[in-house]
């Protein structure tokens, strides 16, 4: 799995950052979604999916590889 | 054209925890429908997760105070159809403006400043939960724990400071029930400014513990009116959506034992026990307004430039095309993800992990200093806030 983001949809709501720390943080200046892992491990893959469904604005994407 | 009278916005409850009957049946048979506001405007109302997660992500849909109309009357009150935007109230802006806001706000309501604030909770849960003990054994758990927890948290973040918070919170109260005059409602604003833009300017004590406010003041994107709008905004909806949210909370799981006994056997559910209860009582319970700024047209029917819509987000969260397994039922550990209790698209809620931390901290705590926590009056007595902006119970007696 690949993750990314898109921070010019992203407003810092946080859910991603809350969800799975391992993966997503927020910039402490504007809140926006930091990309800490853009393959992350499998077992975390459902969490990823989870934070996706998450997202209030769709910024986070995510495709097999 | 069709004879059958366009129906307003329901307030009555069949039962304390479900939204109006009609909103159901609404949803079942035309979740985009005619609804009639308290001016005569007749404009729409969406009560389907589907179309109010599409509608709130939609940019053509504006979020421009001058063109909300709320669906039901608060009496008294001036409604606020064709006023802009206090300065401040981002709520009430589109973007660019919003996002500016946003931006400067976001970074101060990040999960893990959130997370960090995690023992201040505890430490301000303790000292309540021992104050009830030693007053005990019964209590109005509004007035006891559920306000003064939220009171303080909020006026924590915002940096008021600790003299000026009883006066905070009576201001706040008077401007979000519904029942105050127009008269008490604008004093109880101005006297809110007036003590925010002083703490904007660097009012208050030396030494004083520093907050929101005082970090929006330094870093100085934003002027001072815009601070104060932000600190009065960000002040009534942490008051009111989290008394709201906590007392409703413990009521519907007084109402439900077998659920309650889940939590209590299994702490570690807390989190997602947390977003159900978030979604069954969606204490937002009129919604939210948008308005097309253009004629477009939107699941399959046509929408007129300065149509109002509210968007039901109680009547969404219990959509069983989405939340399948019985949506009315409370089940703490139900999948919940995609609940809009907070709204969704660019306003969802920004103080919402904020109270996710006071839920989770605030409900184990409650129950476990508790453990025989019960109400002290039938249940048909509790008195419920239908009239409010935010749907909660107003006292909430309790024994132990």
């Amino acid at each position: 799995m690949h993750v990314s983001v898109d921070t010019t949809l992203c407003i810092g709501s946080g859910q991603c950052a809350l969800a799975l720390p391992e993966v997503f943080d927020q910039d402490e200046t504007d809140g926006l979604v930091v990309l800490l892992d853009a393959k992350p491990p499998r077992e975390l893959h459902d969490d990823v999916d989870e934070a996706v469904n998450r997202c209030p604005v769709q910024a986070i994407a995510t495709t097999a590889t | 054209m069709s004879a059958e009278p366009v129906p307003a916005h329901p307030t009555g409850r069949g039962r304390p925890f479900d939204p109006p009957q009609e909103l159901m049946e609404w949803q079942a048979r035309e979740p985009l429908q005619r609804m009639r506001y308290p001016d005569e405007h007749v404009g729409w109302v969406v009560t389907s997760h589907e179309l109010a997660r599409a509608m709130l992500t939609d940019a053509r849909f504006s979020a421009r105070s001058e063109f909300k109309r709320a669906p039901v009357h608060r009496p008294g009150t001036e409604p606020f159809f064709g006023v802009p935007a206090a300065p401040g109230w981002l709520v009430d802006m589109d973007p660019p403006e919003h996002t500016r806001l946003r931006q400067q706000l976001a970074g101060q309501f990040t999960a893990r400043r959130m997370r960090e604030l995690r023992p201040r909770l505890t430490g301000i849960v303790d000292e309540l939960l021992s104050a009830m003990e030693r007053g005990g054994p019964g209590t109005d758990l509004v007035e006891a724990f559920a306000l003064p927890l939220a009171s303080q948290v909020i006026c924590e973040l915002l940096g008021v400071p600790s003299g000026d918070r009883a006066e905070f919170q009576r201001n706040s109260r008077i401007l979000f029930n519904l029942t105050s005059t127009a008269a008490d409602t604008s004093a109880a604003l101005d006297r809110l400014y007036a003590t925010m833009q002083d703490i904007a300017a660097g009012g208050g004590e030396p030494g004083e513990t520093s907050g929101l406010l005082q970090a929006l003041t330094e870093d100085g994107t934003l002027d001072t009116e815009e601070i104060a709008g932000v600190g009065v905004l960000l002040l009534t909806a942490g008051h009111d959506s989290t008394t709201g949210s906590l007392g409703l909370s413990v009521f519907a799981l007084l109402s439900h034992p077998d659920e309650l006994a889940r939590l209590t056997a299994d702490p570690s559910i807390v989190d997602n026990a947390v977003e159900e209860l978030l979604r069954y009582l969606t204490v937002f319970h009129f919604g939210v307004p948008r308005t097309p700024l253009e004629d477009l047209e939107f699941a399959g029917r046509q929408l007129r430039a300065g149509d109002s819509i509210t968007v039901s987000l109680s009547a969404a969260n219990r959509d069983p095309r989405w939340f399948q397994d019985e949506a009315d039922r409370l089940d703490l550990t139900r999948r919940t993800t995609g609940h809009v209790a907070f709204g969704y698209g660019i306003h969802q809620c920004l103080g919402q992990n904020l109270v996710r931390m006071e839920m989770r901290t605030a409900l184990p705590a409650l129950f476990q200093r508790f453990p025989t926590l019960s109400l002290a009056v039938p249940a048909e007595n509790v008195p419920l806030s239908t009239d409010m902006s935010v749907y909660g119970v107003h006292r909430l007696p309790v024994v132990w």
